[in-house]
């Protein structure tokens, strides 16, 4: 099965990256794939370098930035990127900034789209 | 790939956050792509389809002209909880204008619908996008 | 129909909206805040006993575990995040946030 996972929340102030993040890891063990995650509203905040949160709580950004570099298509909004002040320079490496339009084409291509948010 | 039935439900309120401005946003471009749209607009999700807001004083640019140009996106199947509209004492005079026939012209406002076919239309669906 | 719902029924209606909407064979699992829901002897607790006489309800283990939430609704099943993909694998599913 194919997964899409919609994420509309900013790291840490909701639980909605973390919930996704762990229902990720979930869904790749049981052998089926993320066809992609999408950032939206607060949710471009994920993907931000220059996030440091205490050494030893889980840094979201370098998350993302893991899965990103194994392969998922990890998608952040240019308008609510825009709207946030986020820019290409500004997002880890394995994440990138596009438009919409990769949200209709991962659920296009998925078979379930799963939303967290608030 | 143009024939997937994707719904939008649209629970919080209008203004108070910017959740119903950016999904509207995501309307146009899940119509775009020919998928077959759905919107619902639920609980508090109703009021953003009241005639009449007015944001200026907040200073707040606001989506109302995008509401209005609904159909012209080709987002057509707009919903409205029933159950929803009568908790906050509105009625179908209150929504707003999404769009015009073509070939009439006529106004076009969303359809009031209730909990059953609400539910009957969830269960058709391929995806389900919660703003 | 997999129904999630995120939020504290003391605080927000997702779950009260939620249930408006059930069809049969539907189920409902309940994430984050949304696990108080599951508590026993709460002046919520029978919404989530009204929806067990028709439907399976789940609750997120992690999320339980995180907020001490043990004395359960009797009928409300504890699953993990591979469970919650095995709902996925048999249910389309929405969000109430």
């Amino acid at each position: 099965m194919k997964f899409t996972f919609l994420i509309q929340e900013g790291p840490y102030n909701h639980e909605a990256s973390d919930s996704a993040y762990q229902l990720i890891q979930a869904v790749l063990r049981a052998g089926h794939e993320v066809r992609g995650i999408f950032f939206y509203h607060d949710g471009v905040y994920n993907v931000t370098s220059k996030m440091e949160p205490p050494q030893d709580d889980r840094h979201i950004a370098r998350r993302w930035s893991e899965l990103g570099e194994q392969g998922i298509d990890i998608v952040v909004c240019i308008a609510a990127a825009k709207r946030r002040g986020i820019s290409d320079d500004l997002c880890v490496p394995g994440t990138r900034i596009s438009g919409l339009g990769q949200l209709a084409k991962m659920a296009i291509e998925s078979d379930r789209v799963i939303t967290f948010g608030d | 790939m143009a024939d997937k039935k994707v719904m939008i439900t649209v629970r919080k309120a209008p203004h108070g956050s910017i959740y119903v401005h950016e999904a509207i946003e995501v309307m146009f471009i899940v119509a775009s792509y020919g998928m077959n749209l759905s919107v619902v607009f639920m609980d508090d999700g109703v009021m953003a389809l009241k005639q009449g807001q007015d944001t200026k004083e907040l200073g707040i640019k606001g989506f109302m002209a995008s509401i209005g140009a609904l159909v012209d996106f080709e987002v057509e199947n707009v919903y409205v909880d029933k159950q929803s509209m009568l908790d906050r004492n509105l009625s179908e005079d209150d929504l707003v204008v999404i769009g015009e026939d073509e070939d009439t012209e006529e106004p076009i406002k969303p359809s009031v619908i209730d909990a059953d076919d609400i539910k009957r239309m969830m269960a058709e669906q391929d995806s389900l996008i919660s703003f | 129909m997999l129904h999630t719902v995120n939020k504290s029924p003391f605080s927000h209606n997702a779950l009260e909206s939620c249930l408006r909407f059930i069809n049969e064979g539907d189920v409902v699992l309940l994430t984050e805040d949304g696990v108080l829901a599951a508590m026993a002897e709460t002046s919520k607790s029978s919404m989530v006993k009204g929806v067990l006489a028709n439907h399976k309800v789940y609750a997120l283990q992690a999320d339980l575990k995180a907020r001490s939430v043990d004395a359960l609704i009797e009928g409300v099943e504890v699953i993990d995040y591979d469970g919650w993909v095995k709902l996925l694998e048999e249910h389309q599913t929405h969000a109430w946030l």
